[in-house]
């Protein structure tokens, strides 16, 4: 590392974050008008969008100071932490491609490299960022390591695998057993002896050593912070509830990409301070807020503004989500007294590793705490370990709990597979369903 | 007591079709038209036809529920509702015990459960492809060079029938004509055809289940051989309106009397 470029990136994070995100707001355009529908917007947005921002900001000056990783989301990320890798989230990076509607260009770009349009789209986004350099977040540093797991899906093995062939870098993978029942012990012992045996990789190619106090503090600091975001998606059980899930799947990002920084734990004791003040004052994420909704799967990004404003003309608020959620799961197992083994259990048993039953048991029990009147379920392309088993889901929850329910067929981050006539019918029978079966 | 008429509009994707009922729900005129190229026009001409039909004059009209793809361009309409309540309405009106309805749509498919007054309980709808839709037996009609009814042959359940893919009508087109390129007899085609939507609409009904009778709207519900075909499939008999692409204009106008009945119960209060 050269003096040159780390005095750069010092000054950079010092002095040229701070100024970039002061004329950002400086210049801020005149803000979007609030539709009547919805209550104050959270104020916490702000600080989100300048921490991010200030993210992938900073992510162009980190070459030479410190060794860049690429990691999905749901690897074990602690342990990159203890060697000062600088993360970058793909998937994090797409979904931002999908909100701004330029997925199918990036799509595009990876179709026209090979890559069959069956593919899902962030793993399309990500390849045609990687062969094209294009990105609405200004550059992204060439990683020096990839980080994946298959505890979300198999795809992001042979999608890290075509950027490890093409960037001649290495690539960790981190293997999770699927869980069919519960996990094992051997399941246990398999996952904790491949993080100790990622070591002396990650040592190599960071150039520092681990040192277990500081892995422990990362791992304290990564708990206290799923804690705090379960206790602010806790308190939407309020009626009305604080925040729409679509807010939610805003501030989602710093949970999942910058999990175990200080920036992110004290990120989202600002969020629930806000959410616990607006819980205590009864102000509510939409005006008035009558049904209350559960969403089952990833988000449709460059659709949430329009999914958000018409549920909320409608009365209707997502209170609850399988997605948001998995942040919060089964963060509860991490003890930093027994790292290896509560990792293996942290990172083996979320939502997508885990079996349908167990998906069916959480989803019943959040539609009873969140008091839910109504299931929306994304049916999408791009993730089939997440739309694979939706419509048993959706019968037995419709059954069990005579609970109205839709699935929309629709993708993540390419906007091409989008019928908005379709969709609009679909959600408007959903509506009259609901309102009858709420009214008789 | 003043003559009270209500109306339901549904304009769909190939047809508009319009349905005129009284107070008592009884039906005095029905229209069918193709919708073509302008939804608000065909909606405005149907309309019209209707209206004549039951020599009536649009100030005489109580209410108009607007429904189908095109539900929005009907100005005149005084509330709208999606054509999945309106099919569900309608057949509840013209087959009471109907506890499933299959509505096979110009443009897309649906099985929809309703309740013992025609409420929408569930419903699924096919995705995005047009496969298993009247749109699909349009394009392949075309392309054998047969009338919509020569598609509609009673089919010979035991005959051959050509395999065709259900899962797009795109690829299921030029299945067709490398079929006929060699020379496949067209009825077995015509076969293939209607099984490969029965498929479509099997997996459908298996996703929502089956409740009560079942009735089927819808134009695909004139083609007989695709009934027999769906029938054998779904082992039971189906109910067939009379007027199979009118259920869901007819639901459109009950929606409308039972809205103009729910507004007057608080003043009677």
């Amino acid at each position: 590392m050269s003096i040159r470029t780390e005095l750069r990136y010092k000054i950079m994070k010092d002095y040229g974050a701070p100024a970039v995100m002061a004329l950002q707001n400086f210049k801020k355009r005149k803000p979007r008008p609030i539709p009547e529908a919805f209550g104050p917007p959270l104020e916490s947005n702000k600080r989100l969008k300048e921490i991010l921002s200030r993210h992938y900001f900073l992510s162009r000056y980190v070459p030479g100071v410190k060794k860049v990783a690429w990691v999905t989301s749901g690897a074990p990320v602690e342990l990159l932490r203890a060697f000062d890798f600088y993360t970058i989230y793909p998937e994090n990076h797409s979904a931002l491609v999908g909100a701004k509607k330029q997925g199918a260009d990036y799509c595009g770009i990876a179709e026209g490299s090979g890559f069959s349009q069956d593919l899902c789209s962030y793993a399309r986004i990500d390849l045609g960022h990687m062969l094209s350099g294009k990105t609405p977040a200004g550059k992204l540093p060439k990683p020096d390591l990839l980080f994946c797991s298959n505890n979300i899906c198999q795809t992001v093995l042979y999608w890290y695998k075509a950027i490890a062939h093409e960037l001649n870098i290495p690539l960790i993978h981190f293997d999770a057993p699927f869980v069919t029942s519960e996990q094992t012990e051997a399941d246990i012992n398999y996952m904790a002896q491949q993080l100790q045996d990622m070591i002396p990789v990650l040592e190599r190619v960071s150039g520092r050593v681990f040192y277990l106090n500081i892995f422990e503090d990362i791992l304290k600091r990564s708990m206290e912070t799923s804690k705090t975001w379960g206790t602010i998606l806790d308190a939407m059980k309020a009626q009305p509830a604080p925040m729409t899930i679509f807010d939610a799947f805003g501030h989602l990002a710093p949970i999942v990409s910058l999990r175990g920084l200080p920036v992110a734990q004290d990120y989202y004791h600002i969020l629930m301070d806000e959410v616990e003040t607006r819980v205590t004052q009864g102000i509510g994420a939409i005006s008035d807020e009558r049904y209350r909704l559960i969403w089952d799967n990833i988000a449709i990004w460059y659709k949430v503004r329009f999914l958000a404003t018409f549920f909320a003309e409608r009365k209707m608020n997502f209170v609850t989500a399988t997605y948001t959620n998995a942040w919060a799961e089964t963060t509860g197992y991490l003890n930093v007294k027994d790292p290896w083994n509560s990792m293996a259990k942290t990172y083996g048993q979320i939502i997508l590793n885990n079996n349908l039953k167990h998906r069916l048991d959480l989803m019943k029990k959040m539609i009873k705490t969140y008091s839910v009147d109504g299931m929306v379920m994304h049916s999408t392309r791009s993730c089939k370990p997440y739309s694979v088993g939706q419509f048993d889901l959706r019968k037995a929850i419709t059954t069990d709990l005579d609970l109205p329910a839709v699935i929309l067929d629709a993708d993540i981050a390419d906007e091409r597979v989008w019928s908005e006539q379709q969709i609009h019918t679909r959600l408007e029978a959903f509506c009259e369903t609901l309102e009858g079966s709420k009214h008789g | 007591m003043v003559d009270l008429y209500f109306v339901g509009v549904d304009v769909g994707s190939l047809s508009t079709d319009v349905s005129i009922i009284d107070h008592s729900g009884k039906v005095l005129s029905e229209i069918v038209i193709p919708t073509g190229v302008n939804g608000s026009e065909a909606a405005e001409e149907a309309f019209d036809s209707a209206l004549k039909l039951a020599d009536l004059s649009r100030e005489g009209i109580t209410a108009i529920t607007a429904t189908g793809y095109g539900r929005a361009s009907v100005t005149f309409a005084t509330g709208k509702t999606t054509e999945i309540s309106c099919h569900g309405v309608g057949a509840h009106q013209l087959f009471p015990r109907t506890g499933t309805v299959i509505d096979i749509g110009g443009q897309d498919s649906k099985v929809i459960q309703i309740d013992s007054r025609g409420r929408m309980l569930d419903f699924t709808m096919n995705d995005k492809c047009a496969a298993g839709t009247g749109r699909f037996l349009e394009v392949m009609a075309n392309r054998l060079e047969l009338d919509l009814d020569e598609l509609s042959s009673p089919a010979n359940i035991e005959g051959e029938s050509a395999p065709i893919s259900s899962t797009c009508t795109v690829f299921a087109e030029s299945e067709v004509i490398s079929l006929l390129a060699k020379n496949t007899p067209r009825e077995e085609i015509v076969h293939g055809l209607q099984r490969s939507i029965v498929n479509r609409i099997w997996s459908m009904v298996t996703s929502i289940g089956i409740e009560g009778e079942v009735t089927l709207t819808g134009g695909v519900a004139h083609n007989r051989g695709l009934v027999t075909l769906l029938e054998e499939k779904l082992g039971l008999t189906l109910n067939i309106p009379e007027n199979p692409q009118t259920v869901g204009a007819l639901g459109g106008a009950h929606i409308a009397r039972r809205a103009y009945q729910r507004s007057l119960e608080p003043a009677t209060n």
